[in-house]
């Protein structure tokens, strides 16, 4: 996993609340065996008509969204389903940021096992986020380590992250080496537990 | 004096390996279910890393979302085969027992852990599906994981968990005639919304929780989800017991009494605190259906679809008129009036024997309304016999449904089983999300009584006013 301490880039907002992970990437599309390659099913039903073709109307086939990294929704954003082809499908198609109202739990575990940041910041200031990012071409930076989202005019928000997703994301670690290392601790549980 | 404390904390306390201040706790996990949607990346990940699945004996493997109900064997699609040969290969690879599609005991996930026996009071269970919630009904922690998870526990056999905080959901009174342990938690996800459980643990109590079946209880844990939280438990007692008694994989004899008497120490203890608390009277709740696309969108059967412009909140407004627009109905019209195509009667959360008898008991000596397509999924192998024993499968038949193989067929339509766009069905599944059911597909939560009325009827109707009338 590479690690994320610093970030900039391009707002995307989808002002919408209760975004479930049938939303993020309909089921049809999780038959696949591998990791990658899902970016292109994101939002599938809301990007593209029943012949495949762009749906104009829907704000992601937007060109001046082109190229977004930074994911901006209303609240319960990832409800629903455990998949974790939709962080691989927000991941995969390049976003490294999500900022929302709230997730739902799953999701943003899921995220933090990706190396994606998600970020819970009050509905007002992701109405504020919205609002800028709808009328102009709007980038966000965000710092890891001092959990600050910013702007270059003069906005900024703190946000609060658990000290252990924000170690794994800063670190890039893979969790499974870091748990072998108590491999005693494990064998001593399941000695006694027999 | 010990501090008093909840079923929860007791079941977290007791597979601690590791705690350290600021971290998350590394906790074990007794029981690891596996299906074949979500864990090919995970088998891949220990490849890659030349890994090993540490506790086979603690991993048991189904195939359920992708599974044909027609005609079992034959799977069309060549990437659904695809998924059900790499969970073949990755169990023989790795030494996980696997009901794979030719076995007996083979079905969905969270209905065949019980049935087996698998699932047990005070066990940490998890699987890569948000429904393992269900198995919350027999007082495990049972929580649904995503595939890095999945892989993390198939290595290592533990997890890093964020104690959780708790939520007694306290059910007062008993429920009336008719209503059902379905209606009851969407009763409670209408009122409480989606996301009232999200980052608790929720312990399901009171005098109506009490006297649900274990059948019952699991239709009520399984749902915990669409409420956001990530796991719903109830005390195991003595319908647990009785229910757990002599199935394959629990103790028998004399170790079994002993189980029970372990078991009997989870019970919350009296003065012990949660950190929120929720109540619902059970006597207020009525037969509910679902108006819009997600759980919490739900009515009595007796009341109107929402107007938007009564509701003054602009966001609120928006997600009622948007999910309006999706399910094809008129603001206020009354749930009643509408019309529906199709009637799906299965899924982990309403599936099971008792199910499938309460439905046969509607529509037996009736027919299925001549514009309904219904069907009936059992969901095992081992459900699918029982009921024929009973002839459940003849009541169904003879009233114009189909009677299919198990599986979670039309819960998610990952199989052939799919509802066509812009058509409408009556489902006793868990979730009615846009396109859930097919791309268009329109999504009515309801339980196996309303559902197998409304086969009948062509549309909603109160189930107990229904089975009031005399069949002609
Ligand atoms: S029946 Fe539906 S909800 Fe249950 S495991 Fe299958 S797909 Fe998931």
């Amino acid at each position: 996993m590479e690690p994320l301490r610093i970030h900039q880039g391009l707002v995307y907002p989808l002002n919408r609340s209760n975004i479930d992970t049938d939303q993020i990437i309909p089921k049809q599309f999780l038959k696949r065996i591998e990791r990658s390659g899902f970016g292109q099913f994101l939002f599938y039903h809301w990007r593209f008509d029943d012949d495949g073709n762009p749906r104009p109307d829907f704000s992601l086939n937007d060109p001046k969204y082109k190229g977004a990294s930074v994911l901006v929704a209303g609240e319960n954003f990832g409800c629903g389903s455990s998949r974790e082809h939709a962080p691989w499908a927000v991941q995969d198609f390049g976003f490294k940021i999500v900022i929302a109202t709230s997730f739902a739990d799953i999701f943003k575990n899921n995220c933090v096992k990706n190396g994606i940041l998600a970020i819970q910041v009050s509905e007002e200031q992701v109405q504020t986020i919205m609002k800028m990012a709808e009328s102009e071409e709007y980038t966000l930076s965000v710092n890891l380590e001092d959990q600050v989202v910013y702007d270059n005019e003069g906005f900024e928000v703190k946000f609060d992250i658990a000290p252990y997703p924000k170690e794994m994301l800063l670190n890039g670690w893979d969790e499974i080496s870091v748990t072998l290392s108590y491999e005693d601790k494990i064998k001593q549980y399941e000695l006694a537990h027999k | 004096m010990h501090t008093p404390k909840t079923i929860i904390q007791k079941i977290w306390e007791q597979h601690v390996v590791q705690q350290e201040e600021g971290k998350p706790d590394l906790l074990y996990i007794d029981l690891h279910l596996v299906h074949e949607v979500t864990s090919p990346q995970a088998f891949e990940g220990l490849r890659m890393n030349e890994r090993k699945v540490r506790r086979p004996d603690l991993t048991f493997a189904t195939m359920d979302h992708n599974v044909p109900t027609r005609q079992r064997l034959v799977i069309n699609d060549p990437i659904s085969k695809k998924q059900i040969d790499t969970l073949q290969q990755n169990c023989q690879e790795f030494g996980v027992t696997l009901a794979d599609i030719h076995h007996p005991d083979n079905g969905i996930v969270h209905v065949i852990g019980p049935e087996l026996g698998l699932t047990q009071p005070g066990k940490t269970i998890v699987c890569g599906d948000s429904h393992t919630s269900t198995h919350g009904a027999f007082g495990a922690l049972a929580f649904g994981i995503g595939t890095s998870e999945v892989e993390h526990v198939l290595a290592t056999q533990t997890l890093w968990q964020a104690p959780p905080k708790t939520l007694n959901v306290k059910v007062n009174g008993k429920l009336g005639t008719g209503v059902t342990a379905k209606d009851l938690i969407l009763a409670i996800i209408g009122k409480f919304g989606v996301q009232f459980g999200t980052g608790y643990v929720m312990e399901y109590t009171g005098e109506a929780i009490r006297s649900l079946s274990m059948e019952e209880r699991m239709t009520v844990c399984n749902m915990s989800i669409e409420a956001g939280a990530r796991a719903g438990l109830i005390t195991p007692d003595e319908t647990t017991f009785e229910y757990l008694r002599g199935r394959r994989h629990v103790p028998q004899g004399a170790a079994f009494e002993e189980a029970v008497a372990q078991w009997k120490e989870l019970a919350t203890d009296v003065g012990a605190v949660y950190d929120a608390v929720v109540e619902i009277e059970a006597a207020e709740v009525e037969p509910q259906v679902t108006w819009g696309t997600n759980p919490g969108m739900c009515i009595p059967i007796t009341a109107n679809v929402p107007n938007p412009d009564q509701v003054d909140q602009p966001s609120k407004k928006d997600e009622i008129n948007r999910a309006l627009e999706y399910m094809g109905l008129d603001a206020g019209q009354p749930i009643s009036s509408v019309k529906i195509d199709h009637v799906f009667i299965g899924s982990c959360t309403n599936s099971r024997l008792s199910d499938l008898r309460n439905a046969a008991e509607v529509v037996r000596g009736r027919k299925v309304n001549p514009a309904v397509t219904a069907i009936v999924v059992p969901g095992s192998c081992s459900i699918k016999l029982a009921a024929e024993k009973e002839g459940l499968d003849e009541v169904f038949k003879e009233a114009g449904f189909e009677w299919r193989e198990a599986g979670c067929s039309m819960c998610l339509a990952m199989n052939d089983d799919i509802i066509p766009p812009g058509e409408r069905c009556a489902s006793t599944s868990n979730r009615n999300f846009e396109g859930r059911q097919g791309n268009g597909a329109r999504t009515h939560l309801v339980s196996p009584e309303m559902a197998a009325a409304a086969a009948v009827a062509g549309h909603f109707v109160d189930v107990r006013q229904f089975t009031a009338q005399e069949v002609f």
